[in-house]
């Protein structure tokens, strides 16, 4: 007689068929979003690009703006959505994200100051400039929440904390928009609404190695956050070390939102949604499946934007 | 034959933040044995227990888990020889009862915690063993208190520890799975060569399966020792300042608090016919008197926590002529008699004189069976 086995021969179907819908999506809304737009590409145009045949004006929109664009959107999208997850799990709260917590704020405010101040008296600002201040910011939000964590005994409060942050972050930005000079706040307007436009193929390049780095730590964090799920008491008591992992899971969870709000705003929906949306398809929470699956799930939303 | 000692503390101290709660803890656990803690609530069970898991630190003394000092001992290690089911309530999200006792090959599990074949033989035995097969595929959140306390404990066991800490154990658990869960406990400890430490509020269930027993109140341990040596009679009432009611040591039943004042009613009772109109009595607030008994008779402990005044024969010896005056005099004081016995032999026959004598009075007399 077999011994029944733990995961079932029907999870691993489902996990497969739900990877293969995810991936094909990102597929197909790569391919929506490098065509669509203001000047609509048809397939076989694109097809012939990349064969060479040269198209000047096609070349620039597509090399150019829209598939960096593209190609960021899924990148941070994907952080987004990771860092929703990787806070939902340490805050055992499902309505935990790095917005509603106030991280995104946080990192915004640092942006702000960055962008005022810095161009004020050099006229270049470099992503990785953005990525630390926007890192800095979020770690310091981050920083305020732990910090009452421990004398709150309910995790709705420390939500409420998170919000509280926020507000007040975006009190300090309005304050620094309300006195900076017309054309810094013109950047930051449009940098705070949450957009891609404008991205290139530095930027790029930067995001696609923060990502990864961050990306694949958190993978490898798969195991005790899977023990962490069942309490600290728990966790604990399987060997988990628990004040390491606390301090990289706030450390990867704060690098992942920064990046997004660094060049994409801060954007609030992902980081919420995603997670509960792919638990549900899952019907799982296991951190294995679920970190590259929040990964994946990008696409329908971030692309639109 | 001396069995390995698994666990010892050696003067310890436990509480929060600094502060001395119990002091000068000095328990042992040898294999194959069961240790309980037992105690008022709020006396500090649960707080010895996680200073001993490991889960708060040691204030003083230290705990040594086979003459290593917990500090000193990795946490990896730690969670291959000690495993825990405590009080506190866990939520995970999406997880069936399957994936949660698998969570107890963590520390043998590799980097991404992928079960091998081997793994999973040992999450399904456990589930076997705990009966808990049929649910695996439950969502864990969707079970009962009882249910989720189960798989927690095969959880532990899945993590093939040595020594198991168990806060609480049985609190949700039907009488059915009590019984149960006690006999595996015994069971694996005979046979798989572990020790078990916990703390029950179970008194019977404690005295019943405790090889020692840990009796917790103030700041140090009341009593250590094994159940017949704790157990003995008064100490529960001491232990846990009861007032309203009492514990029987030797039947390991409690009984409410007695109705005092004048006796109403006399009870003729023996060999268990009386104990529940005792009870529909104390329940209806009113006193009564009970003769005539021997200290040997099943109706005995009851009758002794309940009634207002008990007349009663040494055990094996014969009623006496005094004890059935001392009875009728109390009789004759009440307004009525009620008779729970229906037979009547040699050793109780001054009981049927006095039923006589209660008619030949013109008292109310009621014959009462369950």
């Amino acid at each position: 007689m077999n011994l029944p086995t733990c995961i079932s021969s029907n999870r691993k179907i489902r996990y497969t068929v739900c990877f293969v819908i995810l991936i094909t999506l990102s597929v197909l809304f790569f391919i929506i979003s490098v065509c669509a737009g203001s000047v609509q590409i048809p397939l076989s145009d694109i097809w012939r690009q990349f064969r060479g045949e040269q198209d000047e004006l096609y070349a620039a929109i597509l090399f150019q703006i829209r598939i960096p664009r593209t190609f960021a959107a899924i990148l941070l999208g994907g952080a987004l959505a990771l860092s929703g997850y990787l806070l939902q799990t340490f805050f055992h709260n499902p309505i935990a994200g790095p917005f509603v917590l106030g991280i995104s704020s946080g990192a915004k405010l640092f942006v702000a100051v960055v962008m005022i101040v810095f161009l004020r008296y050099s006229r270049t600002l470099s992503s990785v400039d953005l990525i630390v201040a926007a890192f800095a910011g979020s770690m310091l939000s981050m920083f305020c929440v732990l910090l009452m964590s421990p004398r709150v005994q309910n995790m709705s409060f420390l939500v409420l904390i998170g919000v509280m942050i926020g507000y007040i972050c975006s009190a300090v930005t309005d304050f620094l928009v309300t006195f900076a000079e017309d054309s810094d706040i013109v950047n930051l307007h449009n940098w705070s609404m949450g957009s891609f436009s404008g991205i290139t193929w530095e930027n790029v390049k930067t995001i696609v190695f923060v990502v990864a780095v961050t990306g694949i730590l958190t993978f490898f964090l798969s195991k005790p956050m899977e023990a962490y799920q069942l309490g600290e008491t728990y966790a604990k008591n399987m060997g988990v070390n628990i004040k390491m992992f606390r301090v990289l899971l706030v450390i990867l969870s704060s690098i992942l939102s920064a990046v997004v709000t660094a060049f994409a705003g801060p954007v609030s929906f992902v980081g919420i949604a995603v997670p509960q949306m792919v638990k549900r398809l899952f019907r799982t929470a296991k951190p294995i499946i679920m970190i590259p699956a929040c990964f994946f799930r990008w696409g329908s939303i971030l692309h639109v934007l | 034959m001396e069995e390995r000692e698994l666990l010892h503390t050696d003067g310890l101290s436990v509480g929060y933040h600094g502060k001395e709660l119990i002091k000068e803890i000095g328990i042992s656990l040898k294999m194959g044995e069961i240790v309980t803690l037992i105690g008022p609530n709020g006396a500090g069970k649960s707080t010895i227990l996680k200073t001993i898991a490991k889960q708060l630190q040691e204030i003083c003394g230290s705990v040594y888990v086979e003459n290593t000092r917990l500090c000193e001992l990795p946490e990896k290690e730690l969670a291959k020889k000690m495993s825990i089911v405590f009080t506190e309530r866990i939520t995970p999200e999406l997880m069936t009862v399957a994936d949660v006792v698998a969570m107890g090959r963590y520390p043998y599990t590799g980097g991404l915690g992928i079960l091998t074949p081997k793994d999973e033989a040992v999450v399904a035995q456990c589930m076997e063993q705990i009966r808990i097969s049929p649910l695996k595929e439950r969502n864990f959140m969707s079970l009962s208190d009882g249910q989720k306390q189960r798989v927690l404990l095969a959880k532990a066991l899945c993590q093939e520890p040595e020594i198991l800490i168990l806060d609480e154990p049985t609190s949700y658990l039907d009488v059915k799975y009590k019984l149960e869960f006690l006999s595996m406990l015994q069971e694996m400890t005979r046979k798989k060569k572990i020790g078990v430490l916990m703390s029950l509020h179970e008194l019977d269930l404690a005295e019943r399966v405790s090889d020692k027993i840990v009796c917790v109140k103030g700041k140090n341990i009341e009593h250590y020792g094994m159940p017949e040596e704790v157990f003995t009679d008064g100490f529960v009432d001491q232990l846990y300042e009861i007032t309203d009611g009492t514990f029987q040591e030797k039947s390991g039943c409690v009984e409410l608090k007695k109705c005092g004042g004048i006796p109403e009613v006399f009870v003729i009772a023996g060999n268990g016919t009386g104990s529940f109109l005792f009870r529909q009595l104390q329940r209806n607030g009113i006193p009564f008197a009970v003769g005539i008994l021997g200290k040997n008779d099943i109706d005995y402990p009851a009758a002794e926590a309940l009634a207002v005044q008990v007349i009663a024969a040494e055990a094996y010896q014969d009623f006496e002529r005094q004890h059935y005056e001392a009875a009728k005099q109390v009789m004759c004081a009440c307004r009525k008699v009620i008779c729970c016995q229906t037979v009547f032999g040699s050793q109780n026959v001054l009981n049927r004189q006095l039923l006589q004598e209660a008619e030949d009075c013109g008292m109310e007399i009621e014959l009462w069976q369950k």
